[in-house]
C-alpha cells in the first residue's frame, strides 16, 4: 500500500483520539468538582444548615438560614427588574425585527451578557448605595436585575419567533388590535418557552456573587427592611472559604452544594422541558 | 407585522409599541448609564492621574497614591494562560463535537459542557482553594520545576496561590464558551464544502483542516474574543485564588492581583474620595475594554455565518 496514504490515515486516527481526549480534559473538571462537593457538602450538611443564623467567629455549629433566603429576596428583587423589561423588549425584538432599534438593541444586549458581573455591581453601587449613603438589599436586587434583562431579552426574543404567524394573522382577522394580540394571543403561546428561559437566568444571577460584594453586602442577622444590607448564599461561601476556621470551610462546602444543586437541577429541568416542547412541535 | 402602524388601528397599538421599543430601548439606556455613571465617580482619579494610572506600579491608599499597572499585568497575563490552555482544548472539544460525535451522543456532551458553565463563580474558587491550589502546590509546579525550571517563568518557591493558578482555573471557566459557539460555526458550515474535500479522497482529518476549519475560522475567533472578554472579567474565583499582591513577576509561581480582584477586594473597604475614584477608574477601564472586545466578537460570530471571505469577495 502507498505509504503517504497509511501516514494520512494514521494522522486520521490521531487527531480523532486527540479531540476525544480534549473532550475528556474539559469535562474532567465538572467530575471533579461534582465529586468534592458531593464528598464534603453533603457530611456538613444538616438540618441546623437550613434553619440557624451564622455562630460567632470560630464557634462550630449554626447555618445560612439568612442567606438563603437572603439569596430569595434577591433574585426576586431582580425578576420584578429585569422580567417584565426583559421579556416586553424581547417581544419588541421579535415582533419588529427589521427595526434600526433592534439591531443596536441586540448587540449590546450581547455585549452586556459578556460584561464582568463585578461592573454591573459599580455601577449599582454608584446609582443606589452612594446617593443612599447605605449598602442595600435593593442595590443589590438592582445588580442582578440589570444583568438579567438581556438574558430574558433575547431568549423571549427566540421563543416569540417561533410562535406561527397564521396565529396573530387570525387574530387580527377578527378585528382585534395588535396590542390585545400580542398580549392575549402570542404572548400564551410562548409563556412555556419565556418561563423556562427566565428560570435559567434566574439559576444563573442566583450564583452570582462580585455584583453583591459592595451592593448587598452580606449580613449575619434576619434582615426584612429592603434599604439594609442582606445576606446572600454566594456571599457566605465566599467569606466562609476565605476564613481560617475550619468548620467554616465545611459550611462553605455545604453551601456551595446547595446552589449548586439549585442551578444544576434549573438547568435540567430546563433542558428536560426545551426538549419536550421541541418534539411537540 | 407592519413596522410602520396604520392610523386605524388606534392609539391602543400606538402606546404598545411605544412601551415594547422603550423596554427594548432600556438596554442601551443602562450601557449608556453604566459608561456616565462610572466616568463622573471616577472623574477624581481621571484627572489626578490621567493615563499614568496605568503606567504607574505604585498602589498606596495612605498616601493617596494610585497606579494600576500590576492589576493590569495581571488580568492581562492570567487571561493570556486561560486562553493558550483554552484554545487548543475547546478547539479540540468543538471538532469532536462537531465533526466526529454519533448524532445521539452531541447533545449530552454539549449539555455538560454547558454544565460548566453553569456552575457559580464562587465554587469555583471554593474548589480551587481546597482542591486546585494543593495539586499545584505539591504535583503541578515541582514537575514544571523539574522539567523547566531553567526558565524564569518557573522561578521561585510554588505557594499553589498564584498566576497560574489563577490561569488555570479561568481556562476551565472559559471552556464552555469556546466549546460553544465554535462548534455551532463549525455546525453551519455547509454540508457541500465537506462533501466537496471528501470526493476528493480527504480523509475525516484532513476535510475538517481544509473545509471546515477555515470557513468557521472568523467564528471560532469571535469565540475566542469573548472567552477573553470572560477571562478578563472574572472576579470571585480569580480574587480567591491569584494571591492578591499587587506585583509583576516574571514567575508565574509568583502571587499577583487583578482589576476585578482588587475592586472586589478593596471596594468595600475604600473610604477616601479619591481611592474610591481610582478603583472606579480601574473599573471604567475594564468596562470599556471588554465592550469593544465583546462588539468585535459579535462582528466576527456574524461574518462568520456569511462564510469565508475568500468566497465572499
Amino acid at each position: 500500500m502507498d505509504l503517504s496514504y497509511v501516514r494520512r490515515r494514521w494522522t486520521n486516527r490521531a487527531m480523532a483520539v486527540l479531540t476525544f481526549l480534549c473532550t475528556v480534559v474539559v469535562l474532567a473538571p465538572l467530575f471533579f468538582i461534582l465529586f468534592f462537593l458531593a464528598r464534603t457538602g453533603l457530611s456538613a450538611l444538616n438540618l441546623d444548615f437550613f434553619t440557624h443564623l451564622p455562630g460567632p467567629a470560630g464557634e462550630p455549629g449554626g447555618g445560612m438560614a439568612n442567606a438563603i433566603v437572603g439569596t430569595l429576596v434577591l433574585v426576586g428583587l431582580a425578576a420584578l427588574l429585569g422580567v417584565p423589561v426583559g421579556v416586553l423588549g424581547g417581544m419588541f425584538l421579535a415582533e419588529f425585527p427589521g427595526s434600526r432599534l433592534g439591531h443596536a438593541v441586540r448587540l449590546f444586549a450581547d455585549v452586556m451578557n459578556g460584561m464582568p458581573s463585578i461592573v454591573m455591581g459599580l455601577f449599582a453601587y454608584t446609582l443606589l448605595v452612594l446617593p443612599l449613603r447605605h449598602f442595600s438589599a435593593l442595590a443589590g436586587g438592582v445588580a442582578l436585575g440589570v444583568m438579567l434583562i438581556p438574558t430574558v431579552m433575547r431568549t423571549t426574543e427566540e421563543i416569540v419567533r417561533l410562535v406561527p404567524q397564521s396565529l396573530r394573522e387570525a387574530s387580527l382577522a377578527l378585528g382585534i388590535p395588535q396590542w390585545k394580540t400580542l398580549l392575549w394571543i402570542v404572548l400564551p403561546a410562548a409563556a412555556a418557552g419565556i418561563v423556562t428561559g427566565v428560570m435559567v437566568g434566574l439559576a444563573r444571577i442566583a450564583g452570582e456573587t462580585a455584583p453583591l460584594l459592595f451592593t448587598a453586602f452580606g449580613n449575619r442577622f434576619w434582615n426584612w427592611d429592603l434599604l439594609q444590607p442582606i445576606a446572600a448564599l454566594p456571599l457566605q461561601i465566599f467569606a466562609y472559604a476565605i476564613s481560617p476556621f475550619d468548620d467554616w470551610h465545611r459550611q462553605a462546602w455545604a453551601g456551595a452544594l446547595v446552589l449548586v444543586a439549585i442551578v444544576l437541577a434549573i438547568n435540567v429541568a430546563a433542558r428536560y422541558f426545551a426538549g419536550r416542547q421541541a418534539r411537540l412541535r | 407585522m407592519s413596522t410602520s402602524p396604520r392610523a386605524a388601528s388606534g392609539a391602543g397599538d400606538l402606546l404598545f409599541q411605544r412601551l415594547l421599543a422603550a423596554a427594548a430601548g432600556s438596554v442601551l439606556v443602562i450601557v449608556g448609564a453604566m459608561l456616565l455613571a462610572l466616568t463622573v465617580s471616577a472623574w477624581p482619579a481621571i484627572r489626578r492621574f490621567g493615563l499614568a494610572f496605568f503606567a504607574t506600579s505604585t498602589w498606596d491608599p495612605v498616601a493617596g497614591q494610585f497606579g494600576a499597572l500590576p492589576f493590569v499585568y495581571g488580568t492581562v497575563v492570567s487571561s493570556i494562560i486561560a486562553l493558550a490552555l483554552a484554545i487548543p482544548l475547546g478547539l479540540g472539544v468543538a471538532i469532536f463535537l462537531s465533526e466526529l460525535t454519533p448524532r445521539g451522543l452531541r447533545a449530552p456532551i454539549g449539555f455538560l459542557v454547558e454544565l460548566l458553565a453553569a456552575i457559580p463563580s464562587v465554587v469555583y474558587g471554593l474548589w480551587g482553594i481546597f482542591v486546585l491550589v494543593p495539586w499545584v502546590r505539591a504535583s503541578l509546579a515541582p514537575s514544571l520545576k523539574a522539567l523547566f525550571g531553567f526558565l524564569p517563568l518557573f522561578e521561585g518557591p510554588p505557594l499553589g496561590v498564584g498566576m497560574l493558578t489563577a490561569g488555570l482555573i479561568l481556562a476551565i471557566m472559559v471552556v464552555p464558551f469556546i466549546v460553544a459557539v465554535s462548534t455551532a460555526v463549525m455546525r453551519a458550515v455547509p454540508q457541500s464544502q465537506r462533501e466537496a474535500a471528501l470526493s476528493l479522497g480527504a480523509t475525516t482529518w484532513e476535510t475538517t483542516r481544509t473545509a471546515v476549519l477555515p470557513y468557521a475560522r472568523s467564528g471560532i475567533m469571535g469565540a475566542v474574543f469573548l472567552a477573553l472578554a470572560r477571562a478578563l472579567g472574572e472576579t470571585m474565583a480569580v480574587t480567591m485564588l491569584i494571591g492578591n499582591v499587587p506585583q509583576i513577576k516574571a514567575s508565574l509561581f509568583a502571587p499577583a492581583y487583578t482589576i476585578a480582584a482588587v475592586i472586589a477586594n478593596e471596594f468595600a473597604e475604600a473610604t477616601e474620595d479619591l481611592y474610591l475614584a481610582a478603583l472606579i477608574y480601574a473599573g471604567l477601564v475594564l468596562f470599556l475594554v471588554t465592550v469593544v472586545v465583546n462588539v468585535l466578537a459579535r462582528i466576527l460570530v456574524a461574518r462568520a455565518a456569511k462564510g469565508p471571505s475568500l468566497i465572499r469577495e
